[in-house]
């Protein structure tokens, strides 16, 4: 049994005592007190205001916080939503809170989350990221509901972003899990997601767990696992994403954790991704995705520099990685002008796909095929900041889908490198 | 007198002919020694490429960034430069052998010299292997990091630690062949030292700058008096 292995005695102990349940919401925190007690209290206001006839359960895995995480998710009580007078609880909500073993890493907490759904034999369950601040309980009725009905197994978000927030998403994860996997999820790697208690099941059982893609960038290896066994899938607008301090996102972690993940599964499903040949929307609830237009102080130059002495200092690694025709066009455009500078849509998808083939061959350590790509990613940033200026959001999300579609027109191109030498 | 000569000459000729005699089995036992030596090289090369083969050590090399350094050394592949240096070994034991079945005074020495010899030599072969790989490594990863955190000089970085990795490895294989210790742990005791005087100088001179920067970023990152702070993007 999977929970055997991964949940410690004090987790079992607790869950023992709250038997069975019919939801669970997970929260997996690290030194997350600055926001987390607000979060928690959103969730117990949504479940007890829309699952209010449902035995619920909240599943803390803490990764051993020293910020009182543990003690202000405890604190979170009913007693604080009590000037609500709509909030009435009918059953027992639990609320569960402990360490997982091994150190904190969000893989091992999403599957200790996983284990507690499986052992308390739920019908749908939630997770929710410690730092969504704007969560509101909609939220948790808008991503358990669809599952909980029967109707969806998997249900990722949609949210309110600003247009030039996600861009790594809207520029290579989004587009690029579409193109490998037929199904337009456009968030594949999300803070919130929720899926049914047999996709808790077949979760576990994936091999995901012993490689390193089982401890960082789990996210997307589970929506990739969702769609590659053909589970339902629905997509559902939450509300406004919040913003994350990027000082913290840091650009090479962020590659790591979705780029990474997603060369990774390449290899396992070659026999799935290398037949499909176009995309298939995700039915989706709600309003789509929304994006908020007000003027933002960005330091393109910055960007444009750091992509240019990229591709001139890491000119030995490129090469290893690179065919010789598409390195010397990007040796061209980064020898432009910041005025004449284009990294269009079929250049970047071609890069994409050789660091993927490149990434697959292990031409060099791996993690350095993904961190070789983040100089070159900051040009193809700067050039979608630079064609957007003055976009609205139609034509944005229109860029955005010519860019999918040039994807998946030159993804033979890939499946054709995959087994070929550079 | 003339007999004299001629019995001398009669017995030096049968003299050299019973020392030929005596020698030409251990010249035979040499020659199929060698001979089968060679064989059973060939047959431990191919084995050992096969198995190399079967199990990808070609792909695990380029991984470990391996194929780039042989191919810059324009040097065969892994597993074939793997393959050929156990038929040597194997080879060069089996003439070694050979050679001492001459019976040649002093000969048998060396050969026990070079048998004692020979796992030194193949440790220092992995310790040699190892460390090239690693310089290779490390000087990637460096480089990369200071490219990613828009560090000046990234390739000076990254020369940096390839040369003290290289050097670091070099001074180990010397040690484990047990060439002229004392005269390598000097050189390498001097190269370092050097290495560290001219980092500490080219930093403490060139890198003021750099730092100030880096401590002001690291530990007030607050905004300064009249600067606007830009917008940070979050990517995902």
């Amino acid at each position: 049994m999977a929970e055997e292995s991964i949940l410690t005695d004090e987790f079992l102990r607790q869950l023992i005592n709250v038997g069975e349940a019919d939801v669970l919401v997970g929260v997996p925190t690290y030194n997350n007190a600055a926001t987390v007690g607000q979060v928690v209290q959103t969730i117990r206001a949504g479940l007890l205001k829309y699952f209010p006839r449902e035995r619920a359960v909240i599943v803390n895995a803490d990764g051993g916080s020293r910020d009182q995480t543990s003690d202000l998710v405890r604190g979170a009580s009913i007693s604080d939503l009590q000037h609500s007078t709509d909030l009435n609880a009918l059953r027992t909500l639990h609320s569960i809170s402990a360490e997982y073993a091994g150190g904190p890493a969000t893989g091992t907490a999403l599957r200790t989350i996983l284990a507690s759904a499986e052992l308390l034999r739920v019908s749908a369950c939630a997770v929710v990221s410690p730092e969504s601040t704007t969560i509101a309980p909609e939220w948790i009725e808008r991503l358990l509901r669809p599952v909980y009905q029967g109707n969806f197994d998997f249900v990722t978000p949609l949210y309110r972003r600003h247009k030039f927030d996600g861009l790594l998403m809207r520029n290579l994860v989004y587009p690029m899990t579409r193109a490998f996997y037929g199904k337009q999820v456009r968030e594949p790697y999300a803070a919130e997601f929720s899926f049914s208690g047999q996709l808790a099941s077949h979760f576990l059982a994936q091999e995901i767990w012993t490689h390193e893609v089982g401890h960082t960038g789990t996210e997307i290896a589970l929506t990739i696992s969702a769609i590659t066994g053909g589970f339902r899938l629905a997509q559902s607008f939450l509300g406004v994403k919040p913003h994350v301090d990027a000082r913290a996102a840091d650009l090479v972690a962020a590659m790591r954790q979705t780029v990474g993940a997603l060369f990774w599964s390449l290899e396992p499903n070659f026999s799935l991704w290398s037949t499909k040949n176009d995309s298939q929307p995700v039915p989706t609830l709600g309003a789509g995705q929304e994006v908020t237009l007000e003027p933002l102080r960005i330091n393109r130059k910055r960007l444009f520099g750091m992509f240019r002495s990229g591709v001139a200092e890491l000119e030995p690694v490129l090469k290893s990685i690179l065919s010789p025709p598409t390195l010397s066009e990007l040796q061209r455009i980064s020898a432009l002008d910041e005025g004449d500078f284009l990294y269009g849509d079929d250049l970047w998808a071609r890069t994409v796909y050789e660091f993927a083939a490149s990434y697959h061959k292990a031409v060099i350590s791996r993690d350095h095929v993904v961190q070789a790509l983040a100089p070159l990613y900051r040009g193809r940033a700067f050039t979608f900041l630079v064609e957007n200026r003055e976009a609205s959001g139609e034509q944005m999300e229109q860029k955005v889908e010519d860019f999918c579609l040039t994807c998946e027109r030159l993804k033979p191109s890939l499946v054709e490198q995959w087994n070929g030498r550079k | 007198m003339r007999e004299m000569i001629v019995n001398e000459l009669t017995q030096a000729t049968q003299e050299l002919v019973r020392e030929f005699a005596r020698f030409l089995p251990r010249l035979m036992v040499m020659l199929i020694v060698v001979l089968v030596g060679w064989v059973i090289a060939y047959v431990v090369k191919w084995i050992l490429r096969s198995f190399l083969r079967l199990i990808k050590f070609d792909k695990l090399s380029e991984g470990a960034g391996a194929t780039q350094l042989l191919n810059k050394a324009a040097l065969p592949s892994s597993t074939e430069l793997v393959s050929r240096f156990a038929f040597w070994t194997a080879w060069l034991g089996f003439i070694l052998v050979g050679v001492s079945a001459l019976g040649i005074l002093g000969m048998q020495e060396y050969v026990t010299r070079f048998f004692v010899f020979l796992p030194r030599l193949l440790v220092a072969l992995i310790f040699l292997f190892i460390g090239l790989l690693a310089a290779s490594f490390f000087s990637r990863a460096a480089l990369l990091w200071a490219v990613n955190t828009n560090m000046p000089s990234p390739r000076l970085l990254s020369s940096a630690a390839r040369v003290l990795i290289t050097v670091f490895t070099a001074s180990a294989v010397f040690e484990e062949l047990g060439l002229a210790d004392s005269t390598m742990l000097l050189a390498f005791a001097i190269v370092l030292g050097a290495v560290m005087l001219g980092l500490a100088i080219a930093f403490g001179l060139g890198g003021q700058d750099l730092a100030r920067r880096f401590l002001e970023a690291r530990f007030a990152p607050e905004k300064k008096e009249g600067q606007e702070r830009e917008d940070e993007l979050s990517p995902l």
